[in-house]
Parts: structure tokens; C-alpha cells; sequence
């Protein structure tokens, strides 16, 4: 039996991870996937609670954000396309429009 | 160590594994790779969690979907151009800064609720027949896709309807953002 806190501090390191890789890297498309990384950790905290209390709404959250998720990901890698094509670039540095 | 904790350890140490191969890696590749390692392992931590059809989901979206349409980004994008990217970037030390502030807080808080949680009966799991079972006009159906979805078209209806709009608004505006061409800037 996995104790609940297990899990708990295995969705704190990925989150964490997300942000630190979201925060380092400069490629647009790496950026993306340390995004997954995070929503990933959110799905593993709502499973964990959902086996801890016995309640299947967390699984159902679960789905729900892995639909987001994907939309996310189509909508993000279709602007990377379009930025490469406009820039020719996927450098985050070199969308420096709006002076981010 | 019961077999069930065993498995939980080994499936950790493959997802941060995974995690870190996204951040450290300089092609963008090889980070898609670690990524995918990632979310098998995490498909295999639902399974632990007695959530089945998640995990399925998990491997059908994630892994075959959404992984498939990074790399064909990345095909379509030119990776050579990217290896002027800089290994440590200037924003690094902040960034592992905040990361390890970020770590520090949540850890802190969780500590003192598991603490929390431990003295009280919360501590305890729940019978995972529950996550597995539904009952069907008096007659319980087992499995844990059939309670899922029986929860997903009854309770969550409205929801489920707003997620299908939602991914058509978002297939539509892909199509939108990948077939224009915009002019070029500078």
C-alpha cells in the first residue's frame, strides 16, 4: 500500500521540475513540454486523492485535464509553427515584440 | 517493502528521471524522448492508483497524440539553427532560485499536512472497490471505465459537452495558425 504522501511529494518534484524547465530553457518547443511536465504532476495529485478518498470525481477532473491539455498542445505547437515561419526561429529571446 | 511500493519507487525514479532528461537536454529530441518516458511512467503510477481507464487515456493522448505532434513540430521546425542556445542561460541561477523556493514552500506545506492527515483517520485509504464499481439501476456494474464513464455522462455532462467544443475551438484555430502566412517581420 502506497501512502498518500508518497505521491504527494512525487507531483511536488515534477511540478517543481515544470517550473525550473518552463523558467531555464529558451526553446519555445521545450517550454511546451515542461508545461506537460506540469500538468502531469496536477493529474498524479488528482489520482492520488481520488484513491486516497474513494471518490471517482478526481479521475474525472483527471480527464478533463488532459483534454485541456491537448487542446493546449495543438494550439501551442500551431503557434511555434507560425512564429518559426514569421522568425525563423523557436527561441523565446527572439519574441522580444512586447519587450517580455 | 510490499511489491506495490516497490513498483510505486521504481515508476518514481523513471518519471523524475524522465522530468529532469526534458530540462537538461540540449536537442529538443531528446527532451521529446525523456518526455515520452515520462508519461509511461506516469500512465503506470494511475494504474497504482487503481484508476485503469486514466491510464489508458494517458498512453492513447499523451503518449501517441500529443507526443506525435511534437515531433512532427520539431521536424518541421529547423533544429540546427537552435544550437546556438546557450547550455546555462543567464536567467538559470534565478530560475533554479525560484524552483527550489517554490519546492521549499509547497514541501513545507505538505509536511504539515500529511502530519495532519496522518493523525487523524484521514491517514487511512479507502476501499478501492469503490474506484472500480458503479451501481446501474440496482445492479453494480464492476470496472473502473464503467464508473468513470458512467460518472463522465451522468454528473459531468454539461462539462464533457463544453470539453468537446473546446477541442473543436482549438482543432479549428490550429488549423487557423498553421495555414496562414504572415509576412515576414525585420
Amino acid at each position: 500500500m502506497v501512502p498518500l504522501s508518497h505521491y504527494l511529494g512525487l507531483s511536488l518534484l515534477l511540478f517543481v521540475l515544470g517550473v525550473v524547465g518552463v523558467l531555464v530553457r529558451r526553446n519555445l518547443l521545450t517550454v511546451l513540454m515542461a508545461i506537460e511536465l506540469m500538468l502531469n504532476a496536477v493529474n498524479l495529485n488528482l489520482m492520488a486523492f481520488s484513491r486516497q478518498l474513494g471518490d471517482l470525481n478526481g479521475q474525472v477532473f483527471a480527464v478533463f485535464v488532459i483534454a485541456v491539455a491537448a487542446g493546449e498542445a495543438a494550439i501551442g505547437l500551431a503557434i511555434i509553427i507560425s512564429l518559426f515561419r514569421l522568425k525563423n526561429s523557436v527561441n523565446l529571446d527572439d519574441a522580444a515584440e512586447m519587450k517580455g | 517493502m510490499s511489491a506495490a511500493l516497490f513498483l510505486f519507487w521504481f515508476l518514481a525514479a523513471l518519471v523524475v528521471i524522465g522530468a529532469i532528461g526534458v530540462v537538461v537536454m540540449r536537442q529538443p529530441v531528446h527532451s521529446a524522448l525523456f518526455l515520452l518516458l515520462s508519461f509511461l511512467a506516469v500512465a503506470g503510477l494511475f494504474v497504482l492508483a487503481h484508476g485503469e481507464f486514466l491510464a489508458a487515456v494517458q498512453i492513447l493522448v499523451y503518449a501517441g497524440g500529443i507526443m506525435v505532434l511534437f515531433l512532427f513540430t520539431i521536424m518541421l521546425v529547423n533544429v540546427r539553427r537552435q544550437e546556438r542556445e546557450p547550455f546555462i542561460h543567464r536567467q538559470a541561477g534565478v530560475a533554479v532560485l525560484v524552483g527550489l523556493a517554490l519546492y521549499a514552500l509547497l514541501g513545507g506545506l505538505l509536511v504539515g499536512e500529511v502530519r495532519r492527515l496522518v493523525a487523524t483517520d484521514a491517514g487511512a485509504a479507502a476501499d478501492p472497490a469503490k474506484l472500480a464499481s458503479v451501481v446501474i439501476g440496482g445492479a453494480t456494474v464492476a470496472g473502473n471505465s464503467q464508473a468513470v464513464g458512467w460518472s463522465l455522462y451522468r454528473e459531468y455532462f454539461l462539462p464533457f459537452e463544453i470539453a468537446s467544443v473546446f477541442l473543436l475551438v482549438a482543432m479549428i484555430g490550429a488549423v487557423v495558425l498553421g495555414k496562414r502566412t504572415m509576412e515576414k517581420v525585420d
